[in-house]
């Protein structure tokens, strides 16, 4: 069943997450409200999955303190995450949304229509009954879109969700996400594709070597970087 | 009174000479017939009594962490080599009369073969099982985190989703149930008519020379394990086709 409150905002404080010998996050304090989309960016290695999979709730910090909606340690309900490389569940493309309802706490009786309003929501209408692990690349990403809508979340985890995407599929993707905006869920993206961020951001955190460089509007960031790392970064020099 | 004419049965006309293997394995006799779906009985009720327990005991023992857990995967998978005839000696002293399970009064019936056979195939299906879900829980862990899946869920999640590959696991057990003679033999007591089974038969038959009956019985053991793969590879196959 849903949990009554709001999970948003999402607020880290002086969080830090290593692995013995590298301290991937250090120091990290951001708040995620709920309004257009947020999306990290920075090079690789720069920790934005690792700070994806932390305010998902997926692994505990370290030190510093997460909260959901002013609680700390609660479990996802209404928080959703399309990995970047999406497992699909060894079913037809329409079960493995059925699975998500189920976990989820939706009515059977609601099973079918639901998971034909969101097959199409992602353009797969008419590939239900298809294996999920046979679709193309670009389709798997829109199943896995799907399965986490089905969650009904309030925001929306999305680490990386074109890498590896031609441009038609790339392009399919992001027409769902703006899709998912629309509907007012807050979406989180992780990218290193400057276009991409550009196209989609209402808001930048840029990340570099674990920290937060800049957290701005994205018009501001685009038009006016405030530090160097960010200028690199909209000019498409290599960030190091 | 008249008379009713004897019926040579299989074991008759084997023993008179006039039977060979493959007259035999065409014939519809009644002692074969029995024989035969007594095995077949048996061993599938032995490999399901076992893939109750051993399906969710592979699946617990894969996605829990306890302190020894890397001891229990040893031992378990020792436990797929253990001796039939030591297992069908154990069972023989649990249901024996003065065994502590002797009030059951199952000795010597095919209730009893069920149990030994089953504890023959359970670490079997439990070790194979473990191996086939921890792989596919490396791979649906942050899925089914971020999905808020409970353990119960996790389980039930993992076994059907790992279904096509679990089915070798049941075939394995189910070789090993069919082939067994050892266990079946002590504790059903190769009984005719009752607790003869295709392997005790062949055995005795064996062991008393009459080859054509032994060889005509050790065709019909094959070939039904053959068919069982080839069904279970088909369904497999198919199911694939389906969910991927």
């Amino acid at each position: 069943m849903r949990a009554p409150g709001s999970e948003l905002p999402i607020v880290l404080e002086d969080v830090r997450y290593g692995v013995p010998g590298v301290m991937i996050l250090d120091g990290i304090s951001l708040t995620l409200m709920s309004g257009a989309p947020t999306v990290l960016v920075g090079p690789n290695g720069s920790g934005k999955t690792t700070l994806i999979r932390l305010a998902m709730g997926l692994i505990e910090p370290e030190s510093g303190r997460i909260t959901w909606g002013g609680i700390p340690h609660t479990a996802p309900q209404r928080r959703a995450i399309v990995f970047q490389r999406p497992v699909m569940l060894r079913r037809s493309a329409a079960a493995n949304i059925e699975y998500a309802l189920a976990r989820a706490g939706t009515a059977r009786s609601e099973w079918g229509p639901r998971t034909g309003e969101l097959l199409a929501l992602v353009g797969l209408a008419g590939l239900g009954e298809r294996a999920a692990r046979r679709l193309s690349g670009g389709e798997q990403q829109r199943l896995a879109l799907a399965r986490a809508l089905a969650r009904d979340p309030e925001v929306l985890f999305l680490d990386e969700p074109t890498a590896s995407l031609d441009p038609a599929a790339t392009k399919a993707v992001e027409d769902v996400i703006r899709a998912v905006v629309a509907r007012g869920i807050k979406v989180v993206l992780s990218t290193h594709d400057l276009g991409e961020a550009r196209r989609l951001a209402g808001e930048i955190v840029l990340l570099h070597r674990g920290r937060v460089i800049e957290c701005t509007p994205a018009e501001q960031f685009f038009a006016e970087p405030k530090t160097e790392a960010g200028r690199q970064f909209v000019a498409g020099e290599l960030l190091l | 009174m008249q008379q009713l004419a004897a019926v040579p049965t299989l074991e008759t006309r084997a023993l008179s000479g006039d039977a060979t293997a493959l007259e035999l394995v065409f014939s519809a006799d009644p002692r074969l017939m029995s024989i035969v779906i007594l095995s077949i009985l048996v061993s599938c009720s032995a490999v399901a009594l076992a893939a109750l327990i051993g399906l969710p005991l592979g699946a617990l023992i894969a996605l829990t962490r306890f302190p020894g857990r890397e001891g229990v995967i040893v031992l378990l998978n020792a436990l797929m080599g253990l001796p039939p005839v030591v297992v069908g000696l154990a069972v023989y002293l649990l249901l024996s009369r003065s065994g502590p399970l002797g009030s059951w009064g199952i000795l010597f019936t095919p209730k009893a073969m069920i149990i030994a056979q089953a504890i023959l195939v359970t670490p079997i299906i439990a070790a194979l099982a473990r191996q086939t879900i921890e792989d596919l829980w490396t791979e649906y862990r942050d899925e089914l985190a971020a999905m808020n899946v409970g353990p119960l869920g996790r389980i039930a999640t993992l076994l059907w989703d790992a279904r096509f590959s679990l089915v070798t696991t049941l075939l394995a057990g189910f070789g090993r149930a069919a082939a067994e003679v050892g266990a079946v033999i002590i504790v059903g007591g190769n009984i005719e008519g009752f607790t003869r089974t295709m392997t005790t038969a062949i055995a005795l038959e064996t062991s008393k020379g009459d080859l054509p009956l032994a060889l005509g019985l050790g065709m019909v053991l094959i070939a039904i394990v053959v068919v069982v793969n080839a069904l279970a590879w088909t369904a497999r196959r198919a199911g694939e086709r389906y969910a991927g």
